[in-house]
Parts: structure tokens; sequence; C-alpha cells
């Protein structure tokens, strides 16, 4: 399924577990650091580094783009580090999540409320994935290096639902589909 | 007596760090075409599938496999005939680690301070050596990037030396299980037993060097590996954790006597882009 990303609530009740699908748009990196001063922000009510409703956020921080390349190598990062941050970026409109590994139950339980979802994608593909990014600006926490914000424009890039409004999860029900004695 | 030249190891080091990014080792390669050819999940043959064709496109354009260029793991096996000219043996490594990253375009992860500062340190070092002295008049460098996502699963535990081989294999289960998709399965896993406690980690993690799959020459320790690969494909977890028949390509032990008291176990695990190389000098 192609879909276009920020994500419309209308595709997002159509994702459910297992659905494969590849994304084109706008998507916004940010690892645990970046998360951090997110939330700090929101405490503060200072300016946010981009308006978060609606968006899709990818836990990614790339490897240095070498001469003559949009992007480095760009694959996903392990969600779970970004579990105690997520409920409340999703209560501030975040709508969508791209990683590896799954998710906390506070965090699924966030999903099915604030009605997101959670995409799953290939760790250590970064080779390949990073095929997919067409432009890349860094919009916010430039200390951070790898871990700013950035902005990327992507075209057809693989993921696969792992959260859904209704509760599924792909990690568990993949698991139990093929465990053996 | 053999002299080698501290500027040769630096030289050596920053080419490893590289190529060790690039390009997927042909037996770690091999074992994932196998998975792909018997792995039973649709998806989970579709994401070794995409593994596989990152390591090609990682090779033919020199990019890094993953965007984690990793922790730059060394290990020295020093020959005791060989001297090393013109320099410190670690500034040396340390060094070519530096020079490696920079020109590679390989990501740099470490932070100073872990507790509190976390300031990146820019360059990727300082590097994780260790060191051995052998026999002969040969310096035998390896070079292992290795990702926090699959290191930071790792565990080990003292066990009770009546918990046994059942204890060993419980261990890992409950490790590989656990650890679900976040190492980035299909792995190998480093299994070390006996010793002490930072013997037995140190063990499993050397065992991650072994070409994918060869067994353990003593065939009570490599029946082990056999059991333990068996039980951990049973748990299902599968490519990246999606579900499937490959959680692990390969299982490898590395076992040591120890004390009385004692059963150490350690399981060093290891993602699908097992990356090492090695040179000799």
């Amino acid at each position: 399924m192609n879909i276009t990303s920020p994500i419309s609530s209308k595709v997002i009740e159509e994702l459910t577990v297992g659905t494969s699908v590849t994304i084109s748009g706008v998507i916004y990196t940010a690892r645990d650091a970046a998360h951090q001063r997110i939330i700090q922000s929101l405490d503060n009510g200072d300016k946010l580094p981009f308006e978060l409703k609606g968006q899709t956020i990818y836990y990614m921080g790339p490897s240095p783009a070498p001469p003559g390349r949009v992007i480095g190598s760009a694959g996903p990062t392990t969600s779970r580090r970004m579990d105690s941050y997520t409920p409340r970026l999703l209560a501030a409109g975040i709508k969508a999540m791209i990683g590896k590994g799954s998710r906390s139950p506070e965090v699924r339980e966030a999903i099915k409320q604030y009605k997101a979802v959670y995409l799953a994608t290939t760790g250590g593909a970064g080779a390949l994935l990073a095929k997919s990014v067409r432009q890349i600006e860094t919009i916010a926490y430039e200390d951070l290096g790898a871990e700013a914000i950035m902005r990327l424009t992507v075209e057809n890039f693989p993921a696969i639902v792992a959260n859904d409004i209704y509760g599924g999860d792909l990690f568990e029900q993949g698991k139990a589909e093929y465990k053996r004695g | 007596m053999k002299e080698i030249e501290a500027s040769a190891i630096t030289q050596a080091i920053a080419k490893l760090c590289q190529e060790a990014n690039f390009t997927l080792g042909e037996d770690v390669l091999s074992a994932l075409k196998q998975a792909h050819r018997t792995e039973q999940s649709p998806l989970g043959r579709e994401t070794l599938n995409q593994i596989i064709e990152n390591a090609r496109i990682a090779r033919e354009e020199r990019l890094p496999l993953c965007q984690d260029c990793g922790t730059a793991v060394v290990f020295l096996e020093i020959g005791q005939d060989v001297h090393i000219s013109d320099g410190d043996l670690y500034k040396a490594v340390e060094e070519g680690v530096r020079r490696g990253y920079h020109q590679g375009y390989l990501r740099k992860a470490m932070v100073s301070q872990p507790f509190s500062d976390r300031i990146n340190t820019k360059d990727n070092t300082p590097a994780v050596i260790h060191s051995e002295i052998v026999h002969g008049d040969r310096l035998k460098i390896m070079v292992m990037p290795k990702g926090g996502g699959a290191e930071n699963m790792s565990r080990m535990a003292m066990l009770l030396p009546n918990q046994g081989k059942k204890g060993i294999i419980d261990l890992v289960l409950k490790t590989v299980d656990e650890a679900g998709g976040n190492p980035c399965p299909p792995l190998i896993i480093g299994l070390g037993v006996g010793g002490t406690g930072e013997k037995a980690m140190l063990m499993a993690k050397k065992a991650l060097l072994r070409r994918v799959g060869e067994p353990n020459p003593d065939p009570e320790i490599a029946q082990l590996e056999k059991e333990v690969l068996v039980r951990v494909n049973a748990l299902g977890v599968g490519p990246m954790g999606f579900g499937g028949t490959t959680t692990a390509l390969a299982v490898h032990a590395e076992v040591m006597p120890t004390h009385i008291t004692s059963l150490p176990v350690a399981v060093n695990l290891q993602c699908h882009s097992a990356r090492h190389k090695e040179i000799i000098l």
C-alpha cells in the first residue's frame, strides 16, 4: 500500500498490523536526545522545532553523507529508547512513528487512544533505506550532530505496520504464529 | 624479532574499519541466503531479502551497511617476537580508528562520561582494545564494529553449578526472547561459559569472530551449540522480530575451566550485520 506522509486519519484507520507500506512525503528524524528537548519545550511552552500535529517521526541518525550524496546510511534505531517520551508526543499530535523493535504497553495504549500508528522497518538496512531519501534538511538541534532533527523528503520508503489503532501488535502476533514447542 | 612500525598498524586499522563497515563477510551473506531459502514466514523472507540487498548496495556503493557504525572493538594477537617501533601500540590503534571513521564517512558513536555528560567524542575513539600475547612473530589485528542495538541486549549470569547445561540454555532463550526485534535478528549468538565473569563475556564476544556456523572443535560443546540454535529458532522471534523460523544464524560457544563454586555464562548478541575484518602483519 502506498501512503503519503503526513498520514491522514482516514489512512491510519486502514493501516492494520502486518500491512506492508511504502511511504512518500515528509518525515522528521528524532532520537532520544531530540525527544528530551521537545518535551522540555512542551513543558516550558517554548516554540517547537516543527509543528507536531499530524506528523511522522523517524527514529534515525544517519551516517555522514559522502560527497555527492543526499545522505549516508539511514536505517532505524531501537524504538524502545523513545518509549518514555512517546505518549506525550502522541498527545501533542504526532500521528506516526517509524523505528525498529517493539513498544511498551504504555505506548501501545497511547497509539490506540490518539489514533496513531507505529511502523517498523528493517534495522541494519541503512544503505537500502537511504535510497528512498530524496532531500534532507537539518531544522533543529544542530549541535546534536547525527541526532539533530532533520526534515526528510522520502519516496517509497518501505515499512510495515507494527502497532495499529485497533491494539494489534506485529511482534506478539508474529512470534505466536511461528513459535514451536 | 620482527619490527612492525606503529604507522603501519594505524594504516591497517583505518582500512579495516572501513572495509568492515562496507562489506559483509561472504560467510554471513551465505548464511543469510540459506536462511532466505528455509524461512517459513513470507514477511521474514522479505526482510531477509532486504538485508541481502542492503549488503549488495553497501559493497557496491561503499556506504556503511548500517548507520550505526559501532564501537570499534579491536582484537590484537601480538606475537611475543614482535617489536613495535616508532610509536605506542595503543595510540596507533586509536589513530587508525580516528582516520578510518573520518575517511569512510562512518558515524561516530562514542560519548564521553556515560552516566552524565554523554558528549560525542566526534572521532569514534576510544576504541575497545583486547590484546593477547601469542607465540610467533606476527601481529594479527581484528576489527569488529559493534552496533549498540545488539550489544545492549547482551546478558550475563553467574549460575549455580548445579544449573548445568539446562541453566545455560535457559539463559540464552530468555535473553533472545526478551530481546525480540531489538538486536536486529537473525542473530549470531556468542556464548561464553566458565572462567570468571569478565572472562566469560570476553569469550562470548571473541566467539563472534569465528566463521558463521563453524562448530567448536570439542564435540560436546558443538552439540550444545546445535541444541541452543534449534531451541532459539523455535522461539518464533524471526527476522527483525516480525515472527519467523530464523531467529539466529548460528551459536558460537567458547568454554573454559572455572572455579568450584561457579558457572559463569555470558551471552553476547551480534546483529545480522555481523561486521569484522582482519589482517596479519
